[in-house]
């Protein structure tokens, strides 16, 4: 799995978040194929070969129709597009398996198990033990003694050359695609006699190759190997000494890594591209229509609610919320030029902040409130110190499985968070209970930190942030201590992420684990990529024209993520500046102005 | 006491020397030009100097301070200001921004989060700006400049911090013939004015022997001449070197 993953990132640099859905994909095929075809050895080892390769022709038609179009755009947009992917996908297959848990059979051949050192160890366990370093030797072999490898391994260095060459890069991408989605759903395939097949692989599956991938470097196989060797063993025998912690376990161990070798184990620093990316547009003041139409939003937002009702008002304080949230993302994509997939995490761990100082500690409602900037923040200090160090993609996957780990312990320690009971009956106190007040009191807050995120950008601060990513080696040599500025950034943002998630934990009465689920994350960067990242109302704009378009369709339809799915890749293809950035355009071009 | 002394440094990429025990200093007001054929190892040394690379052997020392192995960072806040050969701005911000950041910088003031940056140092950075013949283009961004423009605004910002020391490499590449001779004019002024030692590196044989007081000349990695312009255009060395490599041995 992760090594399919290694190869398809190192030669095409795309990240790509489908890859989970296709081993997803592989495993429910292999499910119908196994149970459909008779039983015995063609039938369960015919399914599992027949679904890597139907897995193999799905990729390849996502590459060809969608991948192919994007390879030249940022990377940032390529990881949102099969994101896209990965939300039909979702869809797609609760549409044609259902939500339940599918059970796979048994391999024939391999049911029983056999004793080594007093342990009984199933016989497919130790086969899976095998296939691995098996597939690595193949991979190895053709990567080193075809043609088609040297060309692949040509490619991974340096693009440009291979195509000056005269190679066909786009045959060449969509062949290493096709492997790599092969491995991707013989993976999943072969997870069949071992767990239960459910909608929920495809992120658990991303996360942990993620991890993998990490450790053992960007596009390295070896790396890879060793890397899944060790997390392997990690929660083979976290399991058995610390059953609860395996995941801190693991994390501690990617922690440690990637702070001995940023690179991860076998990985070397990416080349820097060729060519020179365009330059980010300038920071400006507002024009004046701009400020008469917020003045005229900010007077519509406090005159009208009085005369709204409930229901009404609830919508317009998720708003208010959303525009902090997506604010605050937008701090660290757009002026610090870094992607956080993994956003909700802060969100939610103000939430939580919120709800566990209100039932265990029993503090008031502005007490919660307090604690949940706090909880946030701390997290922000911790997790960011790793994701600013890593750059670009490296980044935006660690940001994912920080995220992953926050959630899975809000999931898991049910004695203090509940688990997925969540946490009930977090109400505001009697002053802020109508929902009038409380409207009132998100508006104020939000608002009121939104406006300090937009002077921060402008500001020092800001604009230091700005020049780290404008230029690393000019920042650098006018004294610019580029990591503790994306630090420091990261850590605001987590901040007024907390302050967002404090204030929907009240609004809501109740936290979930949900809230610090990926699904939220993707909302965030969703809102602030409609709006667009390159300016500053970008995410106002895109908060409140979201908020608006996930309410109707979540009331509308039952597959709400599939059209959301299609509405990103429709976005990423045909508006990437964003809503925004579209409408900017559109004046500047009006107005006559460069 | 010299701004800059180098003593015997020396770097290795695999198994090629580049930079193989290169030692000479730098005088204040002094501009003392680097050259050499392609390859000859001037970049890797100058890397050496501001940080970007770290010798394997070797000292070098601002004004007597060991900052051998530093972080550019560490080495510009003692004082040294630097040019890239290609050039490296905040394509997002203005000129007048971009020399405001070194001046924030300089002033450590980046961590603040309140005051706009419009209304902080713009004075300061006008000024510097006007002293290099940019005032007209202070407000305009950096990302549509021509690349002319954009070495000034490197000169400015790499004198933002009141270097004692200006590294530049290949100051006027890509520069029309007589930018060239009128940006080196400008910088040498400055550099006897503020008694600001400037090291540069450059392939304009016109501009180093019009400009540079002392020239040194690279070739695979070691120094093979030392001297005044005159001197060292006779070195029987030094025009072994260029006439076989191809390229013109000035006038």
């Amino acid at each position: 799995m992760a090594s399919g993953l290694t190869v398809i990132f190192g030669v095409s640099r795309i990240v790509n978040f489908a890859h989970g859905s296709l081993y997803m994909l592989g495993a429910y095929l292999a499910w119908t194929l196994v149970t459909s075809l008779p039983r015995g050895h063609l039938g369960f080892w015919g399914g599992v070969l027949g679904a890597a390769l139907a897995v193999g022709v799905i990729g390849l038609v996502v590459e060809m129709l969608l991948l192919r179009r994007i390879y030249r755009a940022p990377e940032l947009f390529q990881l949102l597009a099969t994101f896209g992917v990965v939300l039909v996908v979702q869809d797609l297959a609760l549409l044609t398996w259902g939500a339940q848990d599918l059970l796979g059979p048994r391999a024939p051949g391999l049911r029983g198990s056999v004793e080594i050192l007093g342990l009984r160890f199933p016989l497919y366990e130790l086969f899976l033990i095998v296939v691995g370093p098996v597939v690595l030797g193949l991979l190895l072999l053709l990567f080193h003694r075809t043609r088609w490898g040297t060309l692949v391994r040509a490619a991974t260095q340096d693009r440009e050359m291979v195509g000056a060459l005269g190679v066909n890069q786009r045959m060449l991408f969509t062949s290493v695609f096709f492997l790599g989605s092969v491995l991707a759903g013989l993976g999943g395939a072969l997870q069949l006699p071992r767990e239960s097949v459910n909608l929920h692989m495809d992120l658990a599956i991303i996360t942990e190759a993620f991890v993998v991938v990490v450790v053992g470097g960007l596009g390295s196989l070896s790396g890879a190997a060793l890397a899944a060797l060790l997390i392997g063993e990690l929660h083979a025998f976290g399991i058995l000494v610390f059953p609860k912690i395996t995941l801190v376990l693991v994390f501690l161990v990617m922690a440690v890594v990637l702070v001995v070798r940023p690179h991860g184990l076998r990985g070397k620093p990416q080349p820097a591209a060729h060519g020179v990316a365009a330059a980010e547009p300038m920071i400006g003041a507002a024009p004046p229509a701009l400020k008469l139409a917020g003045a005229v939003a900010l007077l519509l937002a406090v005159a009208l609610p009085p005369f709204l009702g409930d229901y009404a008002l609830t919508v317009l304080t998720e708003i208010a919320i959303c525009i902090l949230f997506a604010a605050s993302l937008h701090l660290i994509m757009g002026p610090g030029g870094m992607a956080s997939f993994g956003h909700a995490a802060y969100f939610g761990l103000g939430a939580y902040g919120a709800a566990l100082a209100a039932t265990w500690l029993g503090v008031p409602m502005l007490g919660g409130l307090a604690m949940a900037p706090v909880l946030a923040g701390i997290f922000g200090v911790v997790f960011g110190w790793f994701c600013v160090r890593l750059s670009g993609v490296y980044s935006a996957m660690l940001t994912l499985a920080f995220a992953q780990i926050a959630w899975s312990v809000a999931f898991q320690w049910v004695e203090l968070t509940g688990g997925d009971n969540g946490i009930l009956g977090v109400w505001p106190d009697g002053w802020a209970a109508p929902k009038l007040a409380y409207y009132y009191l998100a508006l104020a807050l939000c608002l009121g930190g939104t406006l300090l995120l937009r002077r921060v950008v402008h500001a020092p601060f800001g604009y230091a942030l700005r020049a780290q990513r404008d230029s690393a080696l000019r920042a650098e040599a006018i004294g610019i201590d580029a990591f503790r500025i994306r630090w420091w950034g990261f850590t605001l943002a987590a901040i007024a992420a907390g302050v967002a998630g404090g204030l929907f934990a009240y609004g809501k009465g109740s936290v979930f684990p949900t809230y610090l689920a990926i699904p939220r994350s993707v909302d965030a960067l969703l809102m602030v990529l409609l709006g667009g990242v390159q300016t500053l109302s970008g995410p106002i704009v895109g908060a409140i024209a979201y908020a608006g378009l996930q309410e109707r369709l979540m009331r509308l339809l039952e597959y709400w993520r599939l059209v959301l799915g299609a509405v990103i890749i429709l976005l990423v293809l045909f508006f990437p500046q964003g809503l925004a950035g579209a409408a900017r355009f559109f004046w500047e071009r009006r107005h006559g102005d460069a | 006491m010299a701004t800059l002394e180098v003593e015997g440094i020396q770097k290795s990429f695999g198994g090629v020397q580049a930079v193989r025990g290169v030692s000479f200093a730098v005088e204040p007001g002094e501009m003392l030009a680097l050259i050499g054929p392609n390859g000859a190892g001037k970049s890797t040394c100058f890397n050496m100097l501001n940080g970007q690379l770290r010798p394997d052997a070797g000292r070098v020392r601002l004004q007597g301070r060991d900052i051998t192995g530093l972080k550019p960072r560490e080495v510009w806040r003692l004082g040294v200001g630097r040019t890239f050969q290609i050039t490296a701005t905040f394509g997002s911000m203005t000129v007048r921004e971009n020399v405001q950041m070194a001046l924030l910088s300089h002033h450590r003031r980046l961590g603040q989060l309140w005051r706009p940056v419009a209304r902080m140092d713009a004075a300061e950075a006008d000024a510097l700006l006007a002293r290099l013949g940019m005032a007209g283009q202070a407000g305009r961004p950096c990302g549509i400049l021509a690349y002319g423009d954009l070495k000034r605004v490197e000169l400015a910002i790499a004198l933002a911090n009141q270097p004692a020391l200006l590294l530049m490499d290949e100051p006027t590449a890509g520069m029309a013939p007589q930018e060239r001779v009128s940006l080196m004019a400008l910088t040498a002024g400055i550099a006897r004015e503020r008694g600001i030692a400037v090291l540069f590196t450059e392939h304009d044989m016109d501009v180093v022997f019009s400009h540079a007081d002392r020239i040194l000349v690279l070739d695979r990695g070691a120094l093979i001449a030392e001297g005044a312009p005159q001197a060292v255009r006779n070195d029987p060395r030094v025009r072994e070197v260029y006439l076989g490599s191809g390229a013109t041995s000035g006038h």
